[in-house]
């Protein structure tokens, strides 16, 4: 009774909870595309999509994709064969023990019906497939907590999973062993199918379980004859053999049970049995029934991933396209295959934002995805780890469950630019994939979130605002240009950017620049032009230069450095200036949390 | 010949043709073997502006994986060309950063001591191929052809960092596009910037420039830009397509990267060149071949 009630139940909660994660995939928003679908139109357009790609010929992809990457899992075994082993082990292990030891009633026996757990090649099969996945926890645990990588972190849901593989099977293979000792279950078993036994019979059958069948006995028992061997070898042929093979068929059963041995007659005496029981059927239940909150959800979500991916494009419903981003944050397993071929990985030693990494901005996104504002602290640290990324699509090519990170990256990037504080990294070339999506983008509001950021910076500006005052040269505290000098860390410039105090007023670099020969008042778009910006440098002024917007409409084309006549490089020196100024207003934006 | 082929991050997700055609002229015809790397990471050029110890770490973390295999790097980019050079001299001339530098490789057992060298494709054809040995390979050379070479402004400037070529009068783009029949345009604003690095910075300003430059060229009569660089080549080919998209007009002149051009005058297939891949077609020059 406990047993079947327990089982509806955790079977009641994994349904519900797959109800309630499926109705999610048609909720929660990713991207700004996804805002004003509404629930009903996600559902109708996914049904719709679904109909029409299975009378189709992308019905083949979507069978191809299943086989090849869901089952076969190619795309793991492309990344790295060790983590392919690991991976299809847990896996074709676990999935051969559900359908043949914990569905063994009702599937492996209508199959095969001789089937007998302690019979072989099932008995030899089950521990097979235990070995398979207990191989692969060792490995995964290697991988995860022995072989570190500074980018690779473990979430509970990783180490859940692990401790849940790993209950499930120790317990298993635990409970297996020591039944093979227990002296106890087998009295059991020789009261019920040897009653028709003298007591002779029945000791010559416990001599020749003894010898032969691993049970420890807690009293004398004599294995040498072999005589008594004979008898008791008759009478297991005719009553046990038929469901018993030998248990040193099964290697890891009877392996832990030659481990227990030296204590088995004590275990037999405690209820040891009966526990182990217990834990392995309930953590079994537990993960039923957590499994749709848990990362194993992939075992669903993943081939759905992949298989959306294989038929979807940019040019697919806007509606479906939502679908799937909500659905990809539940098919991602924090693998990190991702965060290993990520480009921009290196920028964490001197940015250690851990939303750099692929692997950690999606579960900020899952977060932000299902409607949770995020504090103004980790908003800023998602909003700089999703801008930092040069959208080189290595993460999308690699993601074992083919999720299309590259599309979610873009989606939450404009959502965060847009709202969020002045992003200074859009001041960069790092904008540039922005630029080519302009159409897309929708023209002139794309660049909305980079004039903010100029804007931002402009405030440091001395000459802009009110050009009529007098800047002073010598400041005083709290006002001038140079009220907050001292900030900024590594002030000095390099010797390169010192090269500034060899300019002798000549201005070729400002005469040869094409930014400033695009307009016609310069002066008034870029404020200091290049030379300027080294005669304000000469007069100690540096602070002043911060926020001229020359140094972010700099091309950095080496034309002024090239050309000029006294070494300066001009260039270089724009270089550092721009990194003050970011790292200054970074500092400030980080004080304040300015939003806006 | 054997190099360390650097990607970067543009060219395998948005400019495949680039990297199919370049592998193509150069391993198929040439005989180069290209050894990929896959640890391999961003150059760090478009971090410059806000982190360059950063950047110098990312081009530095490249050179020593190169340095691991003994291996020259090639580039089919000019930024990451500029890059990578940048963090060469840098890691020569600034023991500090060296230090610096070295010292978080060293996590990863890597280490960058000068002993390779980046190079860019341009030169390592025009150097160490040789324009006599790629000209045995032409055999439909182009008629009537007119290009316009686009330099590339991180390839020659600054030319004690990149020794690329003579960075006021550079003739190597231009000897190798004629290797392939066409002829080389002398226009004024060849040297000039395309635009590309403040696109998505100041769309305007991008648009602006990169529109001058199209538009030189075909005064000069050309009939196709010809480039060697990613962003050069986006900028004349997406970014063109946005200007007329949103500013009006026609596009003026398309685009086509150099391996496309010599491979199709080394009589490679025009579709497994990945010609019919840009937003302003470029398959008409097929039409120039003899």
């Amino acid at each position: 009774m406990f047993f079947s009630n327990s089982f509806y139940i955790a079977l009641i909660i994994f349904a519900a909870g797959t109800v309630y994660k499926i109705f999610t995939w048609f909720r929660f928003r990713v991207g700004p595309e996804s805002e004003g679908i509404t629930t009903f139109t996600r559902i109708f357009s996914a049904v719709k999509g679904i109909i029409k790609t299975l009378a189709s010929r992308k019905l083949f992809t979507v069978i191809k994709v299943f086989l090849l990457d869901g089952v076969f899992q190619f795309r793991i075994l492309r990344e790295s064969f060790s983590r392919w082993l690991m991976h299809i082990f847990i896996f074709v292990g676990f999935m051969l023990l559900l359908l043949m030891h914990a569905l063994g009633e009702s599937v492996t026996s209508n199959l095969f019906p001789g089937y007998y757990a302690t019979l072989n090649p099932f008995w030899f099969l089950r521990d097979l497939f235990g070995a398979m996945v207990i191989i692969g926890i060792i490995m995964a645990i290697y991988r995860r907590f022995i072989r570190k990588h500074t980018d690779f972190t473990s979430h509970f849901q990783d180490i859940y999973t692990i401790i849940i593989i790993t209950v499930i099977l120790v317990s298993g293979i635990l409970l297996s062993g020591i039944k093979i000792t227990s002296h106890a279950i087998y009295q059991d078993m020789a009261d019920e199918y040897m009653d028709f036994a003298t007591d002779e019979e029945l000791n010559a059958l416990e001599s020749y379980w003894v010898k032969n069948f691993g049970v420890v006995p807690p009293h004398a028992v004599e294995i040498l004859d072999p005589i008594i061997l004979d008898t008791g070898k008759e009478l297991h042929d005719m009553s046990c053999a038929e469901c018993h093979s030998r248990p040193q068929s099964a290697p890891l059963s009877y392996g832990m049970s030659r481990l227990v041995s030296p204590i088995a007659t004590i275990l037999d005496r405690l209820p040891i049995t009966t526990i182990l029981w217990y834990i392995h059927y309930l953590a079994c239940l537990i993960g039923l029934a957590y499994l749709p909150f848990s990362k194993m959800f992939h075992i669903f979500t993943g081939p759905l991933s992949l298989m959306a991916n294989a038929v979807m494009d940019e040019k697919s419903d806007p509606a479906n396209i939502a679908t799937r981003q909500a659905l990809e944050l539940d098919a991602c397993t924090h693998c990190g295959v991702c965060t290993q071929n990520c480009s921009m990985r290196t920028v964490f030693e001197t940015i250690p934002n851990l939303n750099i990494f692929p692997s950690e901005k999606i579960n900020a996104i899952k977060s932000l995805a299902s409607g949770k504002a995020l504090d103004d602290v980790k908003f800023r640290a998602l909003q700089e780890g999703v801008f930092l990324c040069t959208n080189c699509r290595r993460c999308t090519v690699v993601c074992p469950v083919g999720i299309n990170l590259q599309d979610m990256w873009f989606n939450v990037r404009e959502k965060l630019i847009a709202q969020g504080p002045p992003e200074f990294y859009t001041l960069s070339p790092l904008s540039f994939y922005r630029a080519l999506m302009r159409v897309p983008l929708a023209g002139e509001k794309s660049s909305q979130p980079t004039q903010h950021a100029m804007d931002a910076i402009a405030e440091m500006f001395p000459f802009k605002k009110e050009s009529e005052k007098p800047v002073l040269l010598t400041p005083s505290a709290g006002e001038g240009i140079g009220d907050d000098q001292r900030d900024i860390e590594g002030k000095e410039l390099s010797t390169d950017a010192q090269t500034f105090a060899y300019c002798f007023g000549c201005e070729t670099c400002t005469t040869v620049c094409p930014v400033v020969a695009n307009y016609e008042n310069a002066e008034q778009i870029l404020g200091l032009l290049p030379h300027q910006i080294m005669h304000c440098l000469a007069l100690g002024m540096r602070d002043a230069t911060l926020g001229t917007p020359m140094l972010w409409n700099c091309l950095t084309c080496y034309q002024c450095q090239e050309q000029c006549p006294q070494g300066v490089r001009v260039t270089d020196v724009f270089y550092e200036l721009k990194n003050l100024a970011i790292q200054k207003k970074m500092k400030k934006s980080l004080q304040t949390k300015e939003r806006s | 010949m054997k190099y360390a082929l650097f990607l970067g991050c543009q060219i395998p997700a948005r400019l495949q043709s680039y990297e199919v055609s370049a592998r193509k002229v150069l391993s198929e015809a040439l005989d180069i073997d290209l050894i990929d790397i896959k640890e391999f990471n961003c150059c760090g050029y478009p971090i410059k502006n806000f982190d360059y110890k950063a950047f110098i770490l990312a081009s530095a973390r490249n050179l020593a994986l190169a340095e691991e295999k003994n291996l020259n790097i090639l580039t089919l980019c000019q930024c990451c060309y500029g890059s990578l050079k940048k963090a060469e001299h840098l890691m020569k001339e600034d023991r500090a950063i060296k230090e610096w530098v070295n010292q978080i490789l060293d996590k990863e057992g890597l280490a960058y001591n000068g002993k390779i060298k980046a190079r860019h494709f341009l030169s390592v054809l025009h150097h160490d191929v040789g324009l006599d040995a790629i000209a045995k390979k032409i055999t439909r050379p182009f008629k009537g052809l007119k290009i316009a070479t686009h330099y590339g402004c991180h390839a020659l400037r600054p030319s004690e960092v990149v020794e690329f070529d003579d960075p006021v009068n550079p003739s190597i783009f231009d000897e190798l596009v004629e290797a392939t029949g066409a002829k080389s345009v002398s226009w004024p604003m060849q040297l000039e910037c395309c635009g590309a690095p403040v696109s998505g910075v100041n769309d305007e300003l991008a648009m602006d420039l990169a529109e001058k430059k199209i538009k030189n060229a075909k005064q000069a009569d050309a009939d196709y830009l010809c480039t060697a660089c990613p962003y050069c080549q986006m900028q004349f080919d997406t970014v063109q397509n946005n200007i007329y998209t949103l500013r009006g007009g026609n596009p003026l002149l398309p685009s086509i990267i150099y391996p496309q051009l010599l491979g199709l005058s080394m009589g490679m297939d025009a579709a497994a060149l990945g010609i019919g891949e840009n937003w302003i077609p470029i398959t008409p020059i097929t039409q120039f071949l003899s």
